[in-house]
């Protein structure tokens, strides 16, 4: 026998998701349009978009930035793609794969740049060669070439899938070391300056579980192994934190990280001194930089020039030194 | 049942009727950052997982 006890909330249909921070199950149907509700609020409760602005979706392969990429355009905005092909082995070649099924089964735009190719490196090569941990040198080359693809395309903003469990993670880690900085930026929406381009993350009000599901239901084919060079990261190991919380008291994630912008980041605005700090211009690539040239241009030049790195040997150098890391009892770091 | 879980893949025999629910909480798995799909299809926590089902444990989570 398998029958579903569980009935929607709204319209009694069988259920397919139980969502206890909501006390509630729902139907595809219905769960479909909580996300697309929920999107919508954030959108409208951060004044991050209106109907007629251009959007560039940075596009992993991931659930979040897939399913984020056809609601907006099924909401009608004008969003088009932009995926950086990054050298991660089989995990690039996988999301790469999904993401150019997507756009083209639904006919949408997508820019691609590939790092190899386009700038003679490589995440694991970055890794190694400057000295950064991986998701340091992989985030630092998003960043930049998002805002890049953006600024040059003349888009209103970049847009990104971080969801409710990646705010209240990097929210979760930077209370623990009172980040003052850095919780004074932490707001879903990013004004356009100095060069910048305006960033929004209008899923900050899902969770990942709901976005999974979402995807579930709409038939989207995403990339579920996880990044390999980013397994074991604190950045997870705050989400494991924050879901054990979760499951004994539903909706403390939302409530975290929610009442944070509601609450604390009123008392916390302009209490950044990057916000107010001056930037110049790197003097290689015109970027908004606060040195002669910036973080991104010296870390193409040192990983350019080096040997290539694959991507076992960084993986192999992160093994090792979680098993030093947890001999020596000081945790797993990134 | 047979239960398909990830990160690594893998595939472990689950032995007896029992609700989804039961089932992450037999392997230990976070209800939170897990979906359960029953013979290809989303099910909620409580949905009764029949012997001959297959099921895919699919986490959530991903680094950011």
């Amino acid at each position: 026998m398998t029958a579903q006890p569980s009935r929607c909330r709204a319209c009694k249909a069988p259920a397919v998701i139980d969502l206890p921070r909501h006390n509630a199950n729902f139907c595809a149907e219905h769960l479909i349009q909580l996300c697309h509700r929920q999107m919508a609020k954030a959108i409208d409760d951060y004044d991050m978009f209106g109907p007629t602005d251009r959007l560039l979706v940075a596009v992993s392969g991931g659930k979040d930035s897939l399913a984020l990429w056809e609601m907006l355009v099924e909401a009608g905005y004008q969003a088009d793609g932009l995926y950086i092909g990054l050298g991660i082995g089989g995990y690039s070649e996988d999301s790469g794969s999904y993401v150019r099924s997507f756009a083209d089964e639904r006919g949408l735009q997508l820019n691609t740049i590939d790092l190899q190719e386009d700038y003679g490196y490589d995440v694991p090569t970055a890794a190694i060669a400057t000295k950064r941990v991986p998701c340091s040198a992989c985030g630092l080359t998003k960043r930049r070439l998002f805002d890049k693809a953006a600024t040059d395309g003349g888009y209103d903003a970049v847009v990104t899938g971080h969801n409710l469990d990646d705010e209240a993670a990097v929210l979760f880690g930077n209370t623990l070391r009172w980040e003052v900085d850095y919780l004074a930026r932490q707001f879903p929406v990013l004004q356009a300056r100095d060069g910048f381009p305006k960033k929004c993350k209008p899923l900050v009000r899902l969770t990942e579980r709901e976005m999974a599901a979402y995807c579930l239901v709409r038939g989207i084919e995403y990339v579920v192994e996880e990044c390999p060079i980013a397994a074991g990261n604190r950045h997870l190991e705050y989400k494991v934190a924050l879901n054990a919380i979760e499951k004994k008291s539903p909706g403390s994630k939302s409530a975290f990280y929610l009442n944070f912008l509601s609450k604390m980041a009123p008392v916390l605005e302009g209490q950044s001194t990057a916000a107010e700090g001056e930037v110049d211009v790197c003097q290689r690539c015109g970027a908004p930089s606060t040195g002669e040239i910036c973080a991104f241009c010296r870390l193409v030049e040192k990983s350019g020039t080096h040997v290539a790195v694959p991507v076992e040997m960084v993986l192999k150098a992160r093994r090792r030194r979680r098993i030093d890391d947890s001999r020596n009892g000081t945790g797993t770091n990134q | 049942m047979r239960v398909l879980l990830r990160n690594p893949k893998r595939e472990v025999e689950v032995v007896g009727g029992r609700s989804a629910n039961r089932v992450l909480d037999d392997l230990e798995l976070s209800r939170e950052a897990h979906l359960v799909i029953r013979n290809g299809t989303l099910v909620p926590g409580d949905a009764r997982l029949d012997e001959t089902d297959v099921i895919e444990v699919r986490p959530v989570i991903s680094g950011g």
